[in-house]
């Protein structure tokens, strides 16, 4: 099924991060999801600089400091790095494959549409309320309207901008 | 404790997301370019169990839902412009975290945006809070309230939706 020999069918991998997301809702109470925790960090940063950027609503809704998912997501880059080092698929690189076919290996215009996608992500992702983690797999899984009406718009926008970008390369 | 919880979720999380290849650029853009499912694949597999897990556990008192709070203007809007970030970025938030992990390069600049990203939303949310958060605010409602239809009913009928279509997928070789 995959060309990569030591990869797991995604069926069976998704299938045990299901098993995961009811462990943790039994034992710590937590739904998984990543987004809040970028504008927890940024909070956190903005505070450090002046108490005044973060005396506006939105940071005030949040408890300002490390908390559950800001580890969940520091152990996705620990669990990433373990997974890929022991199954030598860890690779240093810049430009990713597709990109490098398309767009040639030149890492800047890479790096800048690298940032500001991101840019654009979270701040739809927080304005939604959630990103494919909180939306998508929880808010599906709890059969919440939101997570339907999110993860749907996240595709339709996908389809839209990735297609714009690519139009009918390879 | 919590912490610690978080933090060895993140990691099992991280490892079979690295494991079933979903981390890359390629395969989250391949599904939006709708040449590559992998990550469909994943996610509806999370879904099913979970879902039923979930469900499970509810119906014996041991969990309680958390969904998050349906607003159409803000599902919808933040939704899409989500969707045109992340075709260009090709990471979700925590999708970022773990290609960093894997080596990739390009998502600390991903990771650098999407902190930007929101403190942008941050400091505009108040502007948000008076207008687009008031379009269409239903709360926090789940789908078999809202039919009026036995969860169970609900949850068989959309396994057997998610498996046609993820038989659609290797049908079509996706």
């Amino acid at each position: 099924m995959n060309s990569n020999g030591k990869s797991w069918s995604p069926y069976v991998a998704g299938a045990l991060s299901g098993l995961l997301s009811i462990a943790s809702v039994l034992v710590a109470g937590k739904y998984l999801g990543a987004s809040t925790t970028f504008a927890r960090v940024m909070g956190m940063i903005e505070r450090s600089i002046s108490t005044t950027l973060v005396d506006t609503p939105y940071y005030l809704k949040y408890t300002l400091a490390v908390d559950w998912q800001f580890m969940f997501v520091f152990g996705i880059v620990l669990g990433a790095f373990l997974s890929s080092r022991l199954d030598g698929s860890f690779r240093v690189q810049l430009v990713p494959d597709m990109w490098e076919r398309n767009f040639g290996s030149g890492g800047i215009f890479r790096v800048v549409v690298a940032f500001v996608g991101g840019m654009i992500a979270v701040y739809g992702a927080r304005f939604a309320g959630g990103c494919p983690s909180g939306h998508g797999l929880s808010g599906l899984t709890q059969l919440s309207i939101s997570g339907f009406i999110a993860a749907a718009c996240f595709f339709a926008g996908g389809m839209i901008s990735a297609n714009i970008l690519y139009g009918r390369r390879r | 404790m919590k912490l610690l919880l978080g933090l060895i979720t993140g990691i099992v999380f991280g490892f079979l997301l690295q494991k079933a290849r979903v981390l890359r650029y390629d395969k989250q853009i391949g599904a939006l370019r709708l040449k590559d499912m992998t990550i469909v694949k994943f996610m509806l597999s999370h879904i099913m169990v979970a879902m039923v897990g979930i469900y499970l556990l509810q119906g014996f008192g041991m969990v309680n839902l958390s969904p998050k709070a349906t607003v159409l203007g803000a599902n919808i809007l933040g939704g899409l412009i989500f969707g045109l970030g992340w075709g260009l970025v090709g990471y979700c938030p925590g999708t970022a975290a773990g290609a960093l992990g894997e080596g990739r390069i390009d998502a600390i600049f991903a990771m650098l945006g999407m902190l930007v990203g929101a403190s942008l939303f941050a400091h505009t949310y108040p502007w948000l809070k008076a207008t687009v958060y008031t379009w269409g605010a239903f709360g926090k409602i789940t789908l078999p309230p809202l039919l009026g239809i036995n969860q169970w009913l609900i949850i068989a009928v959309l396994l057997v939706v998610y498996a046609m279509f993820l038989r659609f997928l290797e049908r079509k070789q996706l």
